[in-house]
Formats: C-alpha cells, structure tokens, sequence
C-alpha cells in the first residue's frame, strides 16, 4: 500500500532471473551459471542469505517439524499407513505413539478412516516420510469437521505468528487445529463453525494481494457485530 | 474427407503478394489468447485459443505414480495425454487415443520431461492432460504451450516454460504457423518447442519435405515467433497470480496517496502496516 513497495512481492514464473547478488539459492530457485532462477510461479523472499520463491500453488510436500492433518488408509501389525495429502504416503510407527501397543494390535488404537494431527519427523532423499504423535499436543482428532485449502495458502490462514488464528478463534470460538498439509479441523458451536468455514474458503479464494487481515477482521466484526481486540498485525508469508 | 470444396481447384496458398489465404503474411501468427488457471480440480490448468484451435490443457500432480511398477526412485515421471475431442474436426473424430495421438502424447511428454525438476518428486507422476476442443492445425504446439502454462500454474518446479510453434512451406514459400488448408495443401509443416530463455529445442518434427535452406527458415520463424509466445505464457500467468498484486500497486502509483490511506477500517484500531 505504501509507495515503495518491498520487491519481494513481485510475482515471479519459472525462468524469471532472481536478483541475488551475494546470495545463495533457496526452495523454489535454481543455480544455472552462476545466476539465480525462479523454478516456480511464487513471490521472491529473501531471508538469511537465501533467496526463495514462496510458491502460490502446488501440492503439499513434507518437510520435517511439519504439523500434519492426516487420515488412515491401511495398517500393519506395528505400524498404520496414513495420507497426509501428498504424493506420499507415510507410515506411522507404533512406537511414535503415546500408547503401548502390542504388536497386532494397532486396530485398537486408530483404525482405517480416523484423522490424527501428527508431526513429520523425517524425510529422506528418496522422500520416505516418518510420522510421529508421540508429544502431548498429537493424537486423535474426533468429532468436528475438515477442510480443505491449498497447502500454498497455509501461511497466510495462519498468520504472522498464528495472528490470524488468533483473530479467528477471537470471535469464533472454535477449537482449530491447521495442518501444514492444508486440513484444517475444527470444532465448534454451529455458529462459530460456520463463520470460521466462509472465513478459511475466504483465504483460500484470496489473490497475494495485501489486505486479507482487514477483510478477515471486516468479515467477523460484521457477522458478530463487535470489534476485534487484538490489534492489528502484520501477516506473515512465512512457514511456521 | 475433409471439407475441401471450397478452396478452388488452382488455389493459390500465397499470392503475389505474399499474402495467404487468411490475409497474414508469411512471418505472421494466427491471433493468440491464453487463460490460466480455468480448472478447479486440477493442481494447473489452461486454456488456450489459438486462429480457429481451442485447447484444454489439465495437469495433476505430483502424485503418485500408478501402477506402482512404473514409479521410478529417483525421479517423477511426466506423463502426458493428448486427445482430440470427437467433435474437433469436420468429421467426427473417432475417440480414443490412435496412432497419432499416441505419438504426440510422447513427443510432448519428452519435451517436458526436460525442463521439469523431475529429481525432486522421486516415485510420482505428473500427469498432463490435453484436450483439442477444436482443431484447426497446429494442435500439438497449441497443446504444449497451454500444457507449459497448466503446468507452471500447477506449481510444478521447472527451469522454464516451452514455448512452441510451427513452420513449414506453402506454394514453394517457408511461412509460419500454417493453418488446416495450409497443412493440407502445402509441401511441409514442421512443429517445434524451445526452451527460450537458453534456446535449447525439446521438440521437433516434420511432415513433408523441405531442403537445407528452407529447415533454416523455417527454424528462424518459428524460433522467433515462439519467443513472442513464450510472452504471452507468461503474461498468462502473471494475469492469474498478479492481477489484484498489481492493481494495488498501480492505484498506490497514481496517486502519491496520502501514506496512511485507512481503507474500510475502524478509525480507533491502528492503520495495518501492510499485510502479505
């Protein structure tokens, strides 16, 4: 909104050079002599010492230290197979449970069709993905509803330091869980379910134009007729 | 087969004046319009209108390769599916995939095998898939360009775009990008793609005969014109993911506004920074 607008918002497709002078390449850049190109359609960052594309579309691809919205597909005698909305599928150890479960009795815990909210602990070269629920805040989630966004738009539902978020369950009152692969859970009275559903299709349908904090904020004062009582805040196009 | 009764039994393709039969001259392109992004189900898609061509192009994926015997560990297959809708040509076009069609799905899924970061999807598939609503000649190239945009939409990571278009000779003269009666009634045509920021050509073909010089032309034009191409891919794209980032920054442009313009916001709340 400011005349002299960071050039990190312009919008970059495969092929553009990057400006990199110093830099070294991140995700979504490619080397080739000595330059620096953007490999996907996105928005230039740079951020220490690397310069990166922040992809406006695409699918999930894991990373580890994601939090993960995942539902089960198949189970073994020690471990269940979960899709985490990726090209991958990604086995889930028994013992990267809070449980002790005996071996064969996997069905007692989880069974094919429930959702977790679990953690990617690695990814290997050729992208086997372990998955962990082993800490206090994983587990089974039951109960509420999911949605679906983009995994490019997780960022900005989140928010500078879970800003929006925060601004959501403000007014909302729902129970929100937002998984890196772009499920989102949530749970809560009628009301507040749906007000938080038309705000999450809400930034999902959003451009990378700035402002959606105001339209979010707008959206709710209105539904609920009151002010919001966080200040407001800088988004964050950043992974969390 | 074809409608042909209406081009006159000593039809010239080019006259005098080096104008074809569509009034353009030799170096020049059919109109061409590009839309990304028209699909909601699929990751990319585009849509392409190209002289009478209308193309649907679809891409889905990275995702995982089926069947599982195909998927390779070190990196993502490209698989592409081009097919003409019955309806595309005079006669109803018989559907399923034939010979021809078989041959161009390959051709362009090695074209962009190349330019796609195939290593870093090891064991998927990313599947393109493109529709000839209308043919017109020049299908495979209308096809592969509005495929490079799908594909880019699609956050696919690549090197570049391809860009591609086709040349090839009419009443012994090279011309670009020829139309149905061209193609029909001219000595050759020959399709190419480029990679054009390095010029790297992932596809090339040909029907019909032309001679050392004339394959140089040839290659010159649709070179050149591919480059013009690879703008409007590009402005394509851009449309689709700057238009409200750009429409912003023109209005801040115009008006050397005043720096704390409150849009739409309470007046007691401080002014947003600037949020993205």
């Amino acid at each position: 909104m400011d005349g002299s607008a960071p050039a990190r918002r312009e919008v970059v497709i495969p092929g553009d050079l990057l400006n990199g002078h110093g830099l070294k390449p991140g995700s979504g850049t490619f080397n080739e002599g000595g330059r620096i190109y953007a490999a996907r359609v996105g928005i230039v960052a740079e951020r220490e010492g690397f310069v990166s594309v922040i992809p406006l579309s695409g699918r999930y691809v894991p990373r580890p230290g994601d939090v993960i919205i995942g539902k089960i597909t198949d189970l073994g005698p020690s471990h269940w197979l979960v899709d985490i909305n990726s090209p991958y599928p990604a086995p889930l150890n028994a013992k990267e449970t809070p449980w002790m479960v005996e071996f064969g009795d996997t069905d007692r815990y989880l069974r094919v069709g429930e959702v977790i909210l679990a953690e990617v602990v690695s990814v290997d070269e050729a992208m086997r993905v372990q998955l962990s629920m082993a800490d206090r805040q994983f587990g089974r989630l039951t109960g509420g509803q999911i949605l679906g966004v983009s995994p490019a738009k997780v960022p900005r539902l989140i928010g500078r330091d879970g800003s929006m978020v925060a601004l959501i369950r403000e007014f909302t009152n729902v129970r929100m869980f937002v998984g890196q692969n772009g499920r989102i859970w949530i749970d809560g009275d009628p009301e507040g379910v749906h007000h938080a559903a038309v705000v999450i299709r809400m930034i999902d349908e959003s451009g990378p134009a700035p402002g959606l904090t105001d339209a979010v904020r707008a959206y709710l004062e209105a539904a609920y007729g009151r002010r919001a009582t966080t200040p407001a805040e800088r988004d964050d196009d950043g992974r969390h | 087969m074809e409608d042909i009764e209406h081009i006159p039994k000593e039809l010239k393709l080019i006259d005098e004046k080096g104008i074809r039969l569509d009034g353009r001259r030799f170096n020049e392109l059919r109109p061409i319009k590009i839309e990304a992004g028209v699909l909601k189900k699929a990751d990319g898609s585009a849509y392409m209108e190209w002289g009478n061509n209308k193309v649907l192009a679809a891409v889905y994926g990275p995702r995982e390769a089926h069947p599982r015997h195909l998927q390779n560990p070190a990196k993502a297959l490209v698989q592409c599916r081009y097919n003409m809708a019955p309806f595309s040509v005079t006669d109803r076009k018989r559907p399923g995939p034939d010979r021809r069609s078989v041959e161009i799905s390959k051709v362009i899924s090695e074209a962009f095998a190349s330019v796609v970061f195939v290593e870093q999807f090891p064991r998927t598939s990313v599947d393109i898939y493109i529709e000839v609503l209308q043919a017109d000649a020049g299908t495979r190239c209308a096809g592969l360009t509005a495929a490079s945009v799908a594909l880019a939409d699609a956050g696919i990571p690549m090197r570049d775009l391809v860009a591609s278009c086709a040349s090839g000779k009419i009443g012994g003269v090279v011309a670009l990008d020829l139309n149905k009666d061209e193609d029909n009634f001219g000595e050759a045509d020959c399709p190419m793609a480029i990679v054009p920021r390095s010029g790297e050509i992932v596809l090339l073909q040909m029907d019909g005969h032309l001679t050392a010089d004339e394959f140089d032309q040839a290659m010159d034009l649709s070179i050149n014109a591919a480059k013009q191409i690879y703008e409007l891919q590009r402005d394509a794209l851009r449309r689709r993911y700057a238009s409200v980032a750009e429409a912003a920054e023109q209005e801040a442009m115009r008006e050397p506004a005043p720096s704390e313009a409150p849009r739409e916001m309470p007046p007691d709340l401080p002014p947003e920074v600037d949020d993205l």
